[in-house]
């Protein structure tokens, strides 16, 4: 601790306690030889400070606050620089470094997407009303039932207004279709139970992988033209082909290989990984050990988002299950593949979906992305190779390995494999989680979903980064190829339903509010691209705004969106444009549209 | 790498020129090498480059979106472009996103890129949304305006793992609320700080003045231009740090270290950097 100048104020008992259960209950310190940094010096070789959000987490949870005291604590505890701690802690929404003078849970009201339109800020009101500390919340993940809460506990458990989630058919309302793939098991089974995932058979996939290989299940995987299910859509066989190719890993465990899996799950109108993993946990544990045995990974890490403590409970549950069965440890089914994985929580930040940004955060850095390339294949977490995949493109990993990956190409289209899962919210009969073979409409889909409650004005075509379409699109297949014709993409699988009651001036400035809040700040273009965004279309779409003070509303918006989709760092500025373009192009707005001004 | 261990040269195309570098260049130095000249803010040569200004972004054949050729390698074959329609709507669109919510006015070198691309740093309208800090004065050795903090990390870079490793400074906050603080903004002297300045000297925008230059400036003294700057050894201890001594009115008003030098990086200590005075007999 020598080197480290660390501030007068004393951390209180509570504090210690919270950051001593972090620290030992990690067990002996960990060293990365090879911790080489991108940063240069030897910060990294600090072989705790991965734990620093673990333990920031435990002094929110203690005093409602990280104070300095605690911080201090912490800091010491985990040969941390304290400014760089505080620089961390105020990464993150779910933390706050100020005395809240109050020691009540805070209430996370979603003020997102569906949400806005059923009114979130009526609800905020309410709740304030009531006596409750509330806190507007970016997209919580439970778009099929808004308006979302999520309860932050101060010294007891996080929860989520949840009565609906105890019937999984609220979520699913495809449960128990003999059609399904993904979400076969939803509501079918029960998901604290190994022993009833086992009788829905699971693990069988597990000891199919250990007869075909490593190397085969990495060529069946390429073979089906499994896709990542996160948004980027790439190839996942290619992504593990290259990771199992470099040196390490389960041949040299000095030198670890990872399988990280991404469930920071925040694009707005997303909740099918919550879903999926809330119901079927197991799944989501088998898919990682498999993927780690094909690429030679010596560690599989989870990143879930720090709103959703069910679906944490529920994995850490799996694991810890998963390991008394001995399908994780040492020597898995008695094979000689030595296999672990971690959960590691979120606190609350969009950017920490982005890959290299989540490396970042579970290594105990803010959560800003890393100018790409080098590639996590080769330079991802603790600069080690990475395999990263999201939740659904993982659990697809089952059926691949059971029945090949010939049979799994053949599902769906010619270029997009498998099933899809879509999240349908705001406007539908029925909001869930629904899935669907690559190959189903627009159309199909709000069919699916019972229908357009009232007339349909847009729907949002794959989150806060997608774009909107307008009902003449209810043709537009939902598979990569017709997405891409069509210059839409499918992000996530958000379709977000707006009908002619919702009001899409306030929706779209709601974006750009969303990605000026959620724009890491790294980069300039994205930085003050998104404030700037965010600030014009406050005075065009808004009636409290002054539409006249913008001199060229549509050359600044046309030029904000190509500096940063040419110049930002990471796809958060290369889409944070995108979808506000996409309803000015269809005519969906009108510039100046407001009390104060018009267009020039 | 060849076989006797020399790296082989790369040759890439600049703006259609052939040009050779030394392996593990940047595309920066075949820029240079190129003779073209590029605007950088986050790039220092005693620096990693954390390409977070994105003013320094060049057009690859091949790349979907622009690089920073600060930290993008050079690569064989690589054929860049540093003057496309693309390459100059972005470092302009950059520059005046930067100049509507910082104080450029003394960043002397971005100011002329300014120009050069005709960036309107009025235009995204009145009124916007800027920095808004007060300035910091805690102490007689340096001030710290952040109205003038464009964020490019060089003063957190040089106090953490490329020079100091004192980490009394780092990035806090998100997005354009982002801001250079200590932990908790504790004052300076509180803090891990140890005076060594060398945030101070690597700054772009004068964010970062030495308190020197920032009173006289208070009273519309500073002179630069009637400055001059004398060259010798620190006399402190035995290391050898070249002090380059600036001087207006016959009085030291501020030191550097040059960023080649051998010993010093442009990097220097507490006593270096401001323990002067004794030559005024103060």
């Amino acid at each position: 601790m020598a080197d480290l100048l660390i501030g007068s104020d004393q951390a209180n008992d509570t504090e210690r306690v919270a950051v001593d259960g972090i620290v030992e209950g990690y067990g002996p310190a960990r060293v990365e030889e090879h911790a080489r940094m991108v940063r240069g010096g030897g910060q990294r070789r600090h072989e705790r400070r991965h734990l620093l959000l673990p333990a920031l987490h435990a002094l929110q949870h203690s005093e409602g606050w990280i104070s300095p005291g605690g911080l201090n604590y912490a800091c010491e505890q985990l040969q941390v620089p304290p400014a760089e701690a505080y620089g961390v802690a105020t990464f993150y929404e779910m933390f706050r470094t100020d005395d809240p003078g109050h020691v009540d849970d805070v209430v996370h009201v979603c003020v997102d997407g569906p949400c806005q339109v059923a009114g979130a800020a009526q609800t905020i009101e309410a709740l304030k009303a009531e006596g409750k500390h509330v806190h507007a919340s970016p997209c919580l993940g439970q778009c099929e039932r808004p308006v979302a809460q999520f309860i932050q506990g101060r010294r007891r458990p996080d929860n989520v207004e949840a009565d609906a989630f105890v019937d999984p058919a609220e979520s699913v309302p495809q449960k128990g279709d003999p059609g399904l793939r993904l979400l076969r098991r939803a509501g079918r089974i029960d998901p604290t139970s190994l022993e009833s995932y086992i009788g829905a058979g699971g693990y069988k996939a597990l000891a199919k992988a250990f007869e075909r290989g490593a190397s085969d299940v990495v060529e069946q995987v390429v073979t089906s033209g499994l896709m990542g299910r996160g948004g980027a859509a790439f190839p996942t066989g290619i992504k593990w082909r290259g990771v199992a190719a470099e040196p390490g890993g389960q041949a040299d465990p000095s030198q670890p290989k990872y399988v990280v899996v991404n469930a920071d799950e925040s694009e707005p109108g997303t909740f099918k990984d919550r879903v999926l993993i809330e119901t079927d946990p197991f799944a989501v544990i088998e898919a990682t050990t498999i993927a780690g045995f094909a690429t030679g990974a010596t560690k599989g890490w989870i990143y879930i988002r720090g709103e959703y403590p069910l679906a944490t409970e529920r994995l850490e549950n799996a694991i810890a299950e998963a390991h008394k069965a001995g399908f994780l440890g040492d020597g898995i089914a008695r094979s000689s593949f030595n296999f672990e994985i971690e959960v590691r929580r979120g606190a609350g930040a969009y950017i920490c979906g982005e890959e290299t940004a989540l490396f970042n955060s579970i290594e105990g850095f803010r959560g800003e992305p890393r100018q790409k390339p080098p590639f996590p294949t080769t330079n991802g977490l603790f600069d080690r190779p990475t395999a990263i995949n999201n939740p659904e493109t993982l659990v697809n990993v089952l059926d691949i390995v059971l029945d090949g990956g010939d049979e799994f190409a053949k599902i769906g289209t010619e270029t997009s494999s498998g099933s899809k899962l879509f999240c349908l919210s705001g406007a539908v009969n029925k909001p869930g989680v629904y899935e669907v073979d690559f190959g189903a409409t627009l159309g199909d889909m709000l069919e699916l979903a019972g229908g357009v409650v009232g007339d349909l004005s847009a729907v949002l075509l794959g989150g806060a980064a997608g774009s909107f379409v307008t009902a003449d699109q209810l043709d537009l297949p939902l598979t990569f190829e017709g997405v891409r014709a069509a210059e839409v993409s499918l992000g996530s699988g958000v379709v977000m339903v707006f009908n002619t009651d919702a009001d899409l001036n306030a929706a779209v400035v709601r974006l750009a509010e969303f990605f000026r809040n959620e724009s890491c700040g790294q980069c300039v273009p994205c930085r003050v691209g998104t404030q700037r965004q965010h600030e014009i279309a406050v005075d065009l779409f808004t009636p409290s705004g002054n539409a006249a003070r913008v001199a060229n509303p549509a050359q600044t918006f046309d030029d904000l969106d190509r500096v940063m989709k040419d110049a930002s760092i990471c796809g958060l500025g290369h889409t944070a444009s995108t979808a506000l373009r996409s309803a000015l192009d269809l005519g969906l707005l009108s510039i100046g549209d407001n009390e104060q001004g018009g267009r020039e | 790498m060849s076989a006797n261990g020399h790296e082989t040269p790369v040759s890439l195309t600049i703006d259609g020129q052939r040009v050779t570098v030394a392996s593990g260049s940047s595309v920066l130095d075949a820029c240079t090498e190129a003779g073209v000249a590029t605007p950088t803010l986050c790039y220092s040569e005693n620096l990693t480059p954390v390409n977070a200004c994105r003013v320094c972004v060049v057009e690859m054949e091949g790349s979907r979106t622009l690089v920073p050729s600060c930290s993008r390698q050079a690569e064989p074959d690589m054929v860049i472009e540093t003057d496309s329609e693309r390459v100059r709507h972005s470092r302009k669109t950059v520059l005046e996103l930067l100049g509507s919510g910082v104080d450029l006015s003394q960043a002397d070198e971005l100011g002329q890129w300014v120009t050069h691309y005709e960036a309107d740093v009025e235009r995204f309208g009145a009124g916007r949304a800027t920095m808004e800090e007060p300035i910091r004065i805690q102490d007689e050795l340096y001030i710290r305006d952040y109205d003038r903090c464009v964020l490019c990390y060089k003063c957190v870079e040089a106090c953490g793992d490329d020079a100091q490793h004192t980490f009394a400074i780092a990035v806090a906050g998100r997005g354009f609320d982002a801001r250079i603080r200590t932990e908790f903004d504790t004052a300076l002297p509180d803090s891990a700080c140890v005076y060594c300045g060398n945030c101070v000297a690597v700054c772009p925008t004068n964010a970062l003045q030495f308190k020197t230059e920032f009173d006289l400036r208070e009273v519309d003294n500073w002179r630069p231009e009637e400055q001059s700057v004398t060259r010798t050894v620190c006399s402190y201890c035995g290391v050898g740090c070249n002090l380059e001594l600036h001087v207006q009115d016959e009085t030291i008003v501020k030191v550097t270290s040059p960023a080649d030098h051998s010993v010093t990086d442009g990097h220097l200590c507490i006593k270096g950097r401001f323990g002067w005075t004794y030559v005024h007999g103060a």
